[in-house]
């Protein structure tokens, strides 16, 4: 077994474990916390697959902008020591049913298909000059257009964010 | 290529992840549990492209710049989501589900 495998199995072994305590715990804060370490987790999937500058802006966006904000808005919503009630009977079954329903029929496809890589195709070294070349290029492999409209999309999300959660004036 | 790891390595990763997302939508009931749930699905779709990128088309950057855009759109969804989230407390002090069920009132 190679140091490679062995990297990716710890990897893939903290992300489903943890996606499945996320879901699981009685705690809040321990499953916000518990997405954490899924998405640091995936950050090094991202490494293992040679996608660096994408890791980084997975371990900044994600694990230190989405989460520090899903933690304020827990912290907001509800009392730390607060603990879920058990789901319903019903509920746990539609969804173990759709779990192993679903991933099977999926993973059933996926094994029984064959991927094949083109033949002569030659890797393209991923570093910050060509991605900054491809993002804002306009040409062949030029993704400025979704640059810009990512761009509106926050400024809309944060004009959005601010008109809802503002407190309301005392009408007379 | 990545040495000694297939693609269907990431994939059944990436598939499991997917559906224990979906099955926490199901059984959560506290809006932002729910919000957690939806986290997982997006990472594993980004997952999903990384992978088809480097495995089958090394030569472009299409899957990298998805996965880029994904993280960027789902930090606006999240902004939003805690928002409307925050707004829906103040009125009726409760986010659960079940108690979320009036549009106006």
């Amino acid at each position: 077994m190679t140091l490679n495998l062995l990297m990716f199995y710890l990897l893939s072994a903290v992300i489903l474990g943890f996606s499945v305590m996320t879901i699981t715990t009685g705690k809040m804060l321990r499953a916000a916390v518990y997405l954490l370490f899924v998405l640091v987790a995936t950050a090094g999937l991202y490494f293992l697959l040679n996608y660096e500058f994408l890791a980084a802006v997975q371990l900044t966006l994600y694990a230190g902008g989405i989460v520090v904000l899903i933690i304020f808005s827990i912290l907001l919503t509800s009392h730390i020591s607060q603990r879920f009630e058990r789901p319903s009977a019903w509920k746990l079954w539609i969804g173990a049913i759709t779990l192993i329903g679903g991933s099977t029929t999926v993973l059933w496809v996926l094994l029984s298909s064959h991927f094949e890589k083109a033949a002569t195709v030659t890797e393209l070294p991923v570093d910050m000059h060509v991605i900054g070349e491809q993002l804002l290029g306009t040409g062949k492999n030029g993704y400025v257009l979704p640059f810009e409209l990512i761009s509106i999309l926050l400024l809309a999300a944060m004009i959005v964010a601010i008109v809802i959660a503002k407190k309301e004036k005392n009408q007379n | 290529m990545i040495q000694g790891i297939t693609i269907y390595h990431f994939l059944i990763v990436s598939t499991l992840m997917f559906f224990i997302g979906v099955m926490g939508f199901i059984i959560r009931q506290n809006l932002i549990t729910i919000l957690l749930s939806i986290e997982l699905i997006l990472n594993s779709v980004v997952i999903n492209f990384l992978v088809f990128n480097r495995f089958l088309y090394p030569d472009q950057l299409q899957g990298h710049f998805f996965g880029l855009f994904i993280v960027g759109v789902a930090a606006a969804e999240a902004s939003v989501a805690i928002a409307l989230i925050i707004n829906i407390y103040r009125r009726i002090q409760n986010i659960d589900t079940d108690e979320v069920n009036e549009m106006k009132f």
